[in-house]
């Protein structure tokens, strides 16, 4: 274990530096966050990722921001186990009807202020899934969303860039 | 009452198509014959569908396997977890899916029909299965997770810390795949189907390539058989690392969990250098691969299989000499043989309950057939044995890979289409977690009749209902872990 340990340290830092905020992000982001908001929400979130049907891919990569390449946490970035501790819904998947109330729920469990980011191309139109009938249809059409983060699934560094536009804009 | 019926019996002398299959009509004595004969350990049950009029079931023994039909009366037909249980699940699915009637189907609540659906009726309330007892109390988990995860819904049952029943009620993530997958042309069928369980893209995508090839006489090309090994191989090992750490993670060992996201992260890294997709999707498909892996590819993938064995052997090393570690893992959650076997466990799951069965071994396809490697099997069924398998099939795969890249000769990487025409086909892929039977019905006009696929998890889903009893209420999550069964997956 000593040894294990030692190695960690001798090898350096795994971490990456961090990206800058995705352009396009910022701009979705701008439009929808009010200043006031902007102000109330400071330098850090708290993040209540929601699967609304996902096939895993995006939770694989949603899981992957906390790892030490990206070690999302340097950002002030937290995933945190109860809406009511979050300030963000980061929802995956194309919403099936079986998972709407437990959605619906999450978000009025969350309190205000709040954000919604649809992670993946899923949450965005339902991606290959769009016209089941088992499908709900895109979040935007059950939750306001106010960042889209595309990819089937978003690469972690898109994910990071997307997150990072939503705290920057307060700058 | 009809008496158990021996698969081999029934098939002897009949030739089995290109996909190894032997297809079997079956009147209905027939049909619960070769359902007791499953309970009575004769052959595997490994999936039964609802395909249009007619009841489908793969069965396997040791060297053969089968697909029977029964043609339903209007849609009514013999239940088959009458005799053997490990139907049930399916049989409800099919049931709320198509409208097919298991009669005397012992379990009759619906299971992936949660009253939701437009132009259904709400169903009544989901009535769990009761426990009664002095000091019993009931946790209600889900199916939104305090973590990173699937959707589910766990309803436990303890008395004090201990765990008297665990239930599960799965169903969240079904959003309609096979009903997208009828009249869809091949291209979007391997599209949807790559994204049933998106951490087993890969061998979902190679099952359905396989089905649809062996439903239209269809040859991919040997580079192409080798590249998709390779991609195989490469899911399965970071699965397998990242897993073990996720594992070590829930017994509060924090440094191996990291140590082993790192080396997932390697993996994907060069995955997505040599393949154009962190997790490979869309890279197999029908006829081929849809990228080819360049001579600077193939010193990456050499690079990172170095990289990954000296971890695994650190993450031994560490794992062995850390008692506390082992104290959360050896005896805790529990699959006895008997189970492994009636359920025909697929994967680590059941290897580390002494079935051994591997898809690439036990019906080899290529390039498997022609690459050694070992059977990893383990007898005690806890979580440390499932942990152990894999770090040993981990050396395996290393293995395998270099003889893949040994291999490769220059040529070309995909085969134009055969004209299009009806057929069927079936394949069984090694998945991380277990095989994937998939099965392609192809009509006239070249689109999907129907597809069925049937993930490793709905055989191991119930069991770890059943390893969970008698742990404490907080050796959970490493049980459930060191299962990792996917719910988008089974929920279809």
């Amino acid at each position: 274990m000593r040894s294990f340990l030692l190695d960690a340290l001798l090898k350096g830092k795994a971490t990456i530096a961090p990206p800058a905020p995705g352009t396009a992000a910022l701009e979705e982001i701008a439009r929808s966050l009010g200043e006031r908001a902007r102000r109330r929400l400071g330098r850090s979130l708290s993040i209540r990722e929601v699967d609304a049907g996902s096939c895993n891919g995006c939770e694989l990569e949603a899981n992957a921001l906390n790892n030490p390449v990206y070690d999302i946490e340097r950002f002030g970035l937290k995933f945190v186990a109860s809406p009511r501790h979050a300030d963000v819904l980061l929802v995956t998947g194309p919403v099936t009807w079986n998972m709407r109330e437990a959605l619906l729920r999450a978000y009025v469990a969350t309190p205000d202020p709040k954000w919604v980011v649809a992670l993946g191309d899923c949450a965005a139109d339902c991606g290959v899934f769009a016209g089941s009938p088992a499908v709900v249809g895109p979040l935007s059409g059950i939750l306001p969303v106010d960042l889209h983060i595309r990819g089937c699934p978003p690469p972690p560094l898109d994910i990071v860039k997307g997150l990072l536009a939503l705290i920057e804009t307060r700058a | 009452m009809s008496a158990a019926a021996n698969l081999i019996e029934l098939a002897a002398g009949r030739a089995a198509g290109p996909d190894g299959y032997v297809r079997l009509d079956v009147g209905p004595e027939a049909w619960t014959g070769l359902a007791e004969g499953c309970a009575a350990g004769l052959q595997d049950l490994s999936a039964l569908w609802a395909d249009g009029e007619r009841m489908r079931m793969a069965l396997s023994t040791a060297n053969r396997r089968a697909i029977v039909s029964l043609e339903t009366q209007a849609g009514v037909y013999p239940s088959v977890s009458v005799y053997h249980p490990p139907a049930m699940r399916l049989e409800r699915a099919m049931r709320d899916l198509y409208g097919v009637q298991p009669l005397g189907l012992p379990d009759p609540r619906p299971w992936l029909d949660h009253g939701r659906w437009l132009g259904r009726a709400s169903e009544a309330r989901y009535g769990f299965l009761p426990s009664e007892g002095e000091g019993l109390h009931q946790i209600a988990v889900g199916p939104i997770h305090a973590g990173i995860i699937e959707p589910g819904h766990f309803r436990f049952t303890a008395n004090g810390e201990t765990v008297v029943r665990l239930e599960q009620r799965l169903g969240y993530a079904h959003k309609g795949v096979e009903r997208l997958l009828v009249g869809a042309d091949i291209a979007r069928g391997a599209r949807i189907v790559g994204r049933i369980s998106g951490d087993s893209t890969v061998a979902y995508a190679w099952a359905f390539a396989r089905a649809v090839e062996a439903a239209l006489g269809w040859t991919p090309p040997p580079r192409a058989v080798l590249l998709r090994a390779v991609m195989a191989e490469l899911e399965r090992l970071a699965h397998h690392i990242s897993d073990v750490g996720a594992i070590c993670n829930d017994a509060s060992v924090l440094t191996i969990h990291a140590r082993c996201a790192l080396q997932r992260e390697d993996v994907l890294a060069v995955a997505d250098a040599c393949f154009g997709h962190r997790l490979m999707m869309d890279r197999i498909v029908p006829g081929g691969v849809a990228v080819d892996l360049s001579s600077d590819g193939i010193g990456q993938v050499r690079g990172l299989l170095g990289r990954l064995e000296a971890t695994r052997a650190e993450i031994q090393r560490v794992y062995d000499s850390l008692p506390s570690l082992q104290d959360r893992t050896v005896t805790t959650g529990v699959v006895s043989p008997e189970l492994a076997r009636q359920y025909a466990a697929g994967g680590f799951v059941g290897r580390a309950s002494g079935r051994a069965f591997d898809a690439r071994k036990a019906f080899p396809y290529a390039p498997y057939g022609e690459l050694a490697f070992d059977l990893r099997t383990r007898t005690a069924g806890d979580v440390d044995a499932r942990l152990l398998v894999r770090m040993d099939e981990i050396v395996d795969s290393l293995g395998i890979v270099h003889r893949l890249l040994d291999r490769l000769a220059p040529g070309p990487i995909a085969n134009a289409p055969p004209p299009l025409a009806a057929g069927e086909g079936a394949a069984l892929v090694e998945a991380f977690r277990g095989d994937v039977f998939l099965s392609v019905r192809i009509g006239e006009d070249g689109r999907l009749a129907r597809v069925h696929a049937r993930d490793a998890s709905w055989f191991q889903w119930p069991l770890l209902e059943a390893a969970v009893e008698g742990n404490i209420v907080a050796d959970f999550p490493l049980c459930n872990k060191s299962f990792n069964c996917s719910y988008s997956g089974h929920d279809l």
